[in-house]
């Protein structure tokens, strides 16, 4: 690790005020960039740290049914503090990493990353969360923009992730296994206006929603509805632990799955 | 009712109480008086001429205080391998030199070709990156695929050697004839490819080390992460730097796991040493996770083609093997020993096999070195063996088990020679089997497969009856055999005159429970509490000269050294006693700690005869020297053989090809158990491991030679909730015939035992399940490649 420098600011305007500073870089939880630090492969010149702001901590329902997660509000969090308002988010927040990674890890970490093989974003994308930074909302639609890349501006800070609460939803994760991040994971939501499924870990274009699924359970909300429909392959990520083929095959599965026990 | 103390008892291990509180003393909790930093500088290619490297920026970097290349140590010898094997056409080994340092070419990724010294880490990491940016290495072609460097001649990892091949070994080569007639001859043949998977011993505790000189006396000291201090000292003092064995002591401090990877001398060990001496200074280098994955000697990484010859009822007539062995860029120290004579002497099994021969070539590539990793050898063989007998059976439309029943050796049999030139002592292999059969409800596995079933997972089971040679070993046949060294062990008993034992041995414990088990073997002889014995270790100023932990020799070995230190002292405590009864030695009895007079109530506590030891007023100095203090060296009479039955049951989800381990369960054969507790947890590690090597863990290079699975994220290791409950039993019991405790072993059981039985199960799943056309999968059975091979 090189040196830098450290703030811990307690507001938002003054995190924003500090981000502005040559090669500045903000600090969620740490649990992807500290580590690439100690290799060295990142040496920004300083840290702001983002988890000592109260307004970005902490779990609540909004008047629109939306649950409502601060931008610093650590995995373990949600999974205790939405446990009864969404129990599919919960215990997708519950199965990220060990314990240690969960109490530290954010959830405005995880999207502001977007690694193609976390679990948030598929969580933000299968529910059309909206992302609310310093300056604006973003739409989850318009948010994810390709393996690491987001609609994020430099300096702008996620400060709460609202995610819309279904009728039914699941969380499937088929876990590498030595990271085990998602080599697959299907996030399906049925809504009243009709079914979103969001798939991570597969794609090297990072998290995407799978339409031709999404349409036929919206019109039949079953694991039956998805046979005969083949998963877009172009694009999946083959490496030692699967190839592009077998991801393209396990999509289905887990939206499958995922369906069963939605329903 | 179970023992409270002594053999047999499961006492606490003591150790574990600074292990688990963080009282624990590693190599780099230490910081000697005046320490400064080294940090290597690696090769980020595989293969590749060093054309120059330019020190002269990292010297006037802050805090720099040396820079080592290959050059600063061309004068000085190499790291040999311990065991010279000559090939089938009678020639030696190749064996090319293996530097402190790279010199003219690196030869793999992680290959230290530079080491910076300065007086912080963190100035010694920025100046080696200036090192590193400032050396000029050509690329070269990446010698990678065993096949292609045997085939192709103009790509050499080491240059005068043509073919990258280190020795073609036959085993036993008078064989070869006589199998190849039996195979022409055997009504079925059954040919299996496999592959051995690589892996990485992955020690909690990465290597470290730190070297001092004294220039007042003109001594070294190394602190280091050794399993054996001894040869360690040997090696840098008779082949590398030179510095006399009187004048260097190594101590191995508490060590965070091994697993084989640490038995060897590393050049980081001799690079702190001759910093040291050059710098003043004492020089602590200390790996990175990432260097752990480069450099420690790696496992396995064996391709062998085997085939069984047998009758259409599954009698086996002959084995015969070809295999290739990786052995990386360079020949770590037990590197030419591991792939032949730790596995060629097994390749009989439990079997009574008429015909067997093994031939092997080790191979150089643009790899990491690898050597023995726990079981070394004959996890390859019980992999080669259990594989082909079950494709055998299965060929065949038999039972695997009746296959097994068939051609175990029988109790009646033993001493038993095999074909391949050892002498099992003792063993009763269906003992093993009918109770693995029993403990893991063999008769109830269909009702399980259709519990299985109605989940949507295919349920099978899988079988593995496996024998090893361990307790290493007898000189009087390594020595013939090619070993540089010989394999016995020492210790030393030191009754200190309040009564109280010091107990110094040269096996050395880096997580086994040596401190418990040997203070529990002295207690149990002497009749006196554990607590009032110390054992010590790992220190070559203190203990007498042993040849270390790895083998699973150290009960067996140096147990039984220290048993004989024991035995002398109990003879020297006679003596005394006779004096101070005033009776004759021949009338003197030991018992229950007490010396006594036989037919009289006049005795002497073992306390009594220590502090007369040590306040010997009127000894009759002519005939009792004062003092109780005795030394024991042990040399084994023969290998020992622990054997067993293991039986795995898994669960395959069809839809994903994720394998389940779902039960296991071990019926052991290890002689006589010093402590049931420490065994069964020797055997859930053992099992870990293996079930690792079997589902999850994968080394991979790319064509280039770059370690793809370099770190956790890529490299699985398993974790507990990848483990089922074990069912683990050691209560059949042939005691080893030609040690004094009867002991056989048990710290590679599970290892060795354990990969064909998954693999055999998951087989069998498949085929139960329909997909006739898997006959084979090669570990790790990860989920794709199961998914792959359903497929078809």
């Amino acid at each position: 690790m090189y040196n830098f420098e450290f703030t811990k600011p307690t507001t938002i305007a003054d995190a924003v005020a500090a981000l502005k500073a040559d090669e500045a870089q903000a600090l969620g939880g740490g649990q992807t960039l500290l580590p690439t630090m100690k290799q060295r492969l990142a040496a920004p010149s300083s840290l702001v740290s983002l988890t000592a702001i109260p307004e970005m901590q902490g779990v609540c329902m909004s008047d629109a049914n939306e649950v409502c997660v601060g931008g610093a509000t650590p995995h373990a969090s949600v999974a205790i503090h939405a446990a009864t308002m969404f129990p599919a988010l919960a215990a997708l927040a519950n199965r990220i990493g060990d314990p240690a990674v969960r109490n530290r890890g954010t959830v405005g970490g995880s999207l502001a990353n977007n690694d193609p093989s976390a679990c948030y974003p598929a969580a933000a994308l299968g529910t059309g969360a909206t992302i609310k930074t310093n300056t604006r909302e973003i739409a989850a639609d318009d948010y994810f923009q390709g393996m690491f890349t987001t609609a994020l501006e430099d300096g702008e800070i996620i400060t709460e992730v609202r995610f819309p609460v279904p009728e039914k939803a699941n969380y499937q994760k088929f876990v590498q296994p030595a990271s085990r991040f998602a080599l697959v994971g299907v996030f399906v939501a049925k809504y009243a206006d009709g079914a979103r499924v969001a798939v991570t870990g597969a794609s090297s274009d990072g998290v995407f929603r799978w339409a031709e699924a999404e349409a036929a359970l919206s019109a039949d909300f079953s694991a039956g509805a998805l046979a005969g429909l083949a998963v877009p392959g172009g694009d999946m990520i083959s490496d030692l632990h699967g190839s592009g083929e077998y991801r393209a095959h396990l999509v289905k599965v887990m939206t499958g799955r995922a369906v069963t026990a939605a329903a | 009712m179970p023992k409270d103390h002594g053999i047999g008892a499961s006492s606490k291990r003591r150790e574990d109480v600074r292990f688990l509180t963080g009282k624990g003393v590693y190599t780099d909790d230490m910081a000697m008086q005046g320490q400064v930093h080294a940090v290597m500088v690696r090769s980020t290619v595989a293969h590749g001429k060093i054309v120059s490297i330019d020190t002269s920026g990292a010297l006037e970097m802050p805090g720099v205080l040396a820079v080592f290349t290959g050059e600063d140590f061309v004068e000085v010898g190499g790291n040999p391998a311990g065991w010279l094997i000559h090939s089938r056409n009678g020639e030696p080994m190749r064996e090319p030199k293996r530097p402190v340092l790279a010199h003219g070419k690196v030869r793999h990724v992680g290959d230290a070709y530079a080491a910076v010294i300065a007086e912080t880490y963190a100035q010694a990491k920025d100046a080696a990156e200036a090192v590193a940016a400032a050396a000029q290495i050509a690329e070269l072609p990446a010698i990678i695929d065993m096949k292609t460097a045997v085939a192709d001649s103009s790509n050499r990892v080491h240059d005068e050697i043509p073919d990258n091949v280190c020795f073609d070994w036959g085993w036993v080569e008078d064989n070869r004839a006589a199998v190849d007639a039996a195979m022409k001859a055997a009504p079925h043949v059954t040919t299996l490819e496999l592959v051995n998977n690589r892996l990485v011993p992955n020690a909690i505790e990465p290597r470290a080390s730190i070297g001092e000189y004294f220039p007042g006396t003109g001594n070294y000291k190394l602190t280091t992460t050794s399993q054996n201090p001894h040869m360690t000292q040997l090696l840098i003092s008779a082949f590398v730097l030179g510095i006399p064995e009187h004048k260097l002591t190594v101590v191995a401090p508490d060590v965070g796991g091994g697993f084989g990877s640490k038995i060897y001398h590393y050049g980081e060990e001799a690079l702190v040493l001759a910093a040291s001496k050059k710098l003043g200074r004492p020089v602590a280098w200390t790996a990175e996770r990432s260097e752990s994955f480069l450099s420690d000697a790696h496992g396995r990484d064996h391709v062998t083609k085997i085939e069984v010859g047998a009758t259409l009822d599954g009698e086996i007539l002959a084995f015969r093997t070809e295999t290739l062995a990786n052995v990386g860029a360079y020949l770590s120290n037990f590197a030419t020993v591991t792939p032949t004579f730790l596995h060629g002497t097994v390749m009989a099994g439990p079997y009574k096999v008429p015909h067997v021969y093994v031939n092997l070539k080790t191979v150089f590539t643009n790899t990491a070195p690898v050597d023995a990793y726990r079981g070394a050898g004959r996890p390859e063989a019980t992999y080669s063996l259990e594989r082909v007998v079950d494709k055998m059976a299965r060929e065949l439309k038999l039972d695997p088990i009746e296959v097994r029943r068939k051609n175990l050796l029988t109790p009646d049999q033993f001493p038993y020679t095999t074909p391949v030139a050892v002498i099992y002592d003792t063993g009763n292999y269906q003992a093993t089997l009918e109770k693995s059969l029993e403990l893991a409800d063999y008769d109830g596995f269909g009702a399980r497969a259709a519990d299985s079933a109605k989940r949507g997972k295919l349920r099978g089971i899988g079988l593995s009856t496996w024998v090893e040679a361990c307790g290493l070993a007898p000189s009087h046949l390594v020595g013939v055999l090619g070993a540089r060294v010989g394999l016995y062990d020492a210790a030393t008993v030191r009754v200190n005159a309040t009564g109280s034992l010091s107990v110094m041995v040269g096996a050395h414990s880096h997580g086994q429970g040596h401190e418990t088990v040997f203070a529990q073997i002295v207690a149990d002889k002497l009749g006196i509490p554990e607590e009032n014995i110390d054992i010590v270790h790992g220190d070559t100023s203190k203990v007498p000269f042993g040849m270390g932990t790895y083998g699973s020799r150290s009960l067996a070995v140096c147990g039984s050294a220290v048993t004989k230190a024991v035995d002398k002292i109990i003879a020297k405590g006679k003596k005394i006693a006779a004096h101070m009864l005033e009776a004759a030695e021949g009338d003197i009895v030991f018992e229950n700690g007490s010396f006594s007079v036989a037919g009289t109530d006049k005795s002497k506590s073992f306390g009594e005869i220590a502090f007369s030891a040590y306040v010997p007023h009127n000894y009759p100095l002519e005939t009792l020297e004062p003092g109780l203090e005795e030394t024991a060296f042990y040399d084994p009479g023969n290998f020992t053989y622990p054997a067993g039955a293991y039986l795995c049951e898994v669960e395959v989800d069809p839809e994903t090809g994720k394998v389940e381990v779902v039960n296991f369960t071990c019926a052991d054969d290890f002689g006589n158990v010093m402590n049931p507790m420490i065994v069964e947890g020797q055997v859930h590690g053992g099992v870990a491991q293996g079930i690792g090597q079997a589902i999850i863990e994968q080394t991979s290079y790319d064509a280039d030679g770059q370690l793809l699975s370099g770190s956790y994220m890529e490299y699985a290791m398993p974790r507990a909730d990848d483990m089922p409950m074990f069912t683990v039993d050691h209560s059949c019991v042939t005691p080893c015939t030609h040690n004094p405790l009867g002991a056989k072993g048990c710290g590679e059981a599970g290892a060795i035992g354990s990969p064909p039985a998954v693999v055999n199960a998951v087989i069998d799943a498949l085929q139960r399940g329909g997909y006739t056309h898997v006959t084979h999968v090669d570990m790790p059975l990860t989920p794709s490649r199961v998914w792959q091979a359903m497929q078809g």
